[in-house]
């Protein structure tokens, strides 16, 4: 990182700080002057009815809008601890990609080998050592709690793990690469409830190793998982709090009727 | 009382319904009849006109005076020939075009046009292609009435084909495929090279294959830029005794291909020389058939292992 600059010293709990963040999809204005934080490795649900933005506010992380002409953001994602503004023009979408990962709703597997699904960002960066990228494999496997299921098969396709087994190869891939942040963009909404549950038990284990962002339609899901949750409306941020406030006592009459099912 | 009333009406209404599905059936195995017997007719005749002349000299012999001394040596020597360099020129131009298309083209007015070019581009008559290629490739840039002249204004023909089949081939790959590649970091030409051109291998090679088969049998082009009807040699060997023991002048020698060998066959008066012209329709038929056979195994094969 060159964007090192020692300008207003960041509290120590936050990894991410979004300011004043808009942003278009051609002349959509999708989300409008969201204002939140990511707190170091901590577990940030985004809820809220379909189409209210948040996969949008998710994919503006690792600037999965560049891939396509005519998005336009607008305000900052500051990524600390170095407070460079990920969405600034001069950054690199592939510098910030690299630095944070992301998990997709639908199992996502390369139609390749375990093993080369896994190494595949390791590859990206250069990695050739076969030793490094050994470990590296092997303790992305185990951190998504699959080495023991595909240890005596790391060659085989992917295509044929089961779909809970396929999204948390897909985890393992993200997480091989050791990122900042991992992003979640609905990742059990192809699952069954079995496959479900240890995608969660999964997510909850890697809170202490890293921040987490994660995007659910599912709003027991955000409950359990969750220490922060944010209600998104309309492109709007409605509330942003610890869990356990905006289930319980949500500030918010918005967010109350949402929570309780009272939305429409 | 009524319920089986009912029941009584529905079924009518149901064999009603279905006669259409039997009137439509019956229309659709009679029009695909008509395509099948007509191929099956026209092999079968030539099958029986030709196979009599099938046989090693008919392979090994030069064209002769005498009909039964004849064969299609230089024909179809000239044939591989012009199409190597076809697919040599055709394939890496139609695949990077198709890539950048798809891939790292913006999305705008320009593009759009140069999209609906290339498409229309397969639906020019082949001549067209010949007389570009006889003022560009023999005149223009001096090749001659050359291998590689011949073999350029193939690959030209081709180049559409083989440019749809590579952008449709990208198309298909979902696009999660593809954001999961750029998720982890990759650049355009990692996604492209370690993801988008191998998973979409067996639809560009299928386009390749399917463009080639259509090259083979096209004789207006080769014939405008001036291919010789009669030629009694072989074009010089591209593999010397010397060094460097590859030689190219082969791409410059006088040619001749299948379809012309035919064509020159079949307006000879002569009984017999129809004969030869059926047998050699047969080796190019046979030469096609398997092409086509051989694009169908190599999808089959090439995407057992992907399931999108």
């Amino acid at each position: 990182m060159q964007n090192n600059t020692e300008q207003n010293a960041t509290p120590n709990d936050y990894k991410s700080e979004v300011r004043n963040l808009s942003f278009y999809y051609g002349g959509f204005n999708a989300l409008k002057n969201i204002d939140m934080v990511l707190h170091d490795k901590k577990i940030t649900a985004l809820i809220g009815p379909s189409g209210c933005g948040k996969s949008t506010f998710l994919r503006c992380f690792n600037r999965m809008h560049d891939l396509y002409s005519g998005n336009r953001y607008e305000g900052e994602i500051i990524l600390h601890p170095d407070d460079v503004n990920i969405l600034a023009a001069n950054v690199d979408p592939i510098e910030v990609r690299m630095r944070i990962s992301m998990v997709f709703q639908k199992p996502n597997p390369f139609p390749k080998s375990i093993y080369e699904n896994v190494a595949y960002g390791l590859r990206v960066r250069g990695i050739k050592q076969r030793a490094i990228l050994d470990e590296k494999v092997e303790s992305a496997l185990r951190n998504s709690a699959l080495w023991d299921e595909v240890k005596d098969r790391l060659h085989d396709l992917a295509f044929n793990l089961s779909g809970g087994q396929q999204q948390r190869l897909c985890i393992a891939r993200a997480l091989a690469t050791d990122p900042e942040i991992l992003l979640f963009d609905e990742p059990t909404s192809a699952l069954d409830p079995i496959a479900t549950a240890s995608i969660e038990e999964l997510i909850t284990d890697l809170k202490n190793k890293v921040t987490i962002l994660i995007v659910t339609h599912n709003m027991q899901q955000a409950a359990r998982v969750s220490d922060y949750t944010a209600y998104m409306y309309l492109g709007e941020l409605i509330e942003f709090d610890v869990t356990d406030t905006i289930f319980i006592k949500p500030k918010n009459k918005q967010t109350e009727d949402y929570i309780t099912g009272r939305f429409g | 009382m009524k319920n089986v009333n009912n029941i009584q009406e529905i079924r009518k209404i149901i064999s009603l319904h279905k006669r259409w599905d039997i009137i439509f059936m019956v229309a659709g195995i009679f029009a695909l009849m008509i395509a099948v017997l007509t191929f099956m007719a026209l092999f079968a005749h030539m099958l029986i006109d030709g196979m009599p002349r099938l046989n090693w000299n008919f392979f090994t012999s030069f064209p002769s005076r005498r009909a039964e001394a004849a064969g299609i040596l230089s024909a179809w020597v000239g044939t591989t020939l012009v199409m190597l360099v076809t697919a040599i020129a055709a394939v890496p131009l139609g695949i990077s075009a198709g890539v950048y298309l798809e891939e790292y083209a913006p999305k705008n007015f320009f593009t759009e046009i140069i999209e609906i070019n290339v498409t229309n581009l397969a639906g020019v008559p082949s001549i067209i292609y010949g007389l570009l290629a006889l003022g560009l490739f023999v005149y223009q840039l001096g090749f001659g009435q050359s291998i590689l002249a011949a073999g350029l204004a193939l690959a030209l023909l081709i180049l559409p084909v083989v440019i749809v089949a590579t952008r449709e081939a990208i198309r298909a790959i979902p696009v999660t495929i593809r954001e999961g590649a750029y998720a982890l970091g990759a650049t355009k030409w990692q996604t492209v090279s370690d993801h988008l051109l191998p998973y979409s291998s067996a639809g560009i090679l299928t386009g390749i294959i399917i463009g080639l088969a259509r090259a083979i049998g096209e004789t207006a082009p080769i014939i405008t830029i001036g291919a010789l009807t009669f030629i009694a040699f072989l074009p010089p060997s591209p593999i010397k005794q010397e060094f460097p023991y590859i030689s190219f002048e082969w791409l410059t020698a006088p040619f001749t291909v299948m379809p012309i060998q035919m064509f020159n066959w079949v307006s000879r008066p002569e009984e017999a020389f129809q004969l030869n012209a059926a047998a050699a329709g047969l080796v190019l038929v046979v030469m096609t058939l398997t092409m086509n056979g051989l694009a169908i195994y190599l999808r089959y094969r090439m995407r057992k292992n992907i399931k999108w």
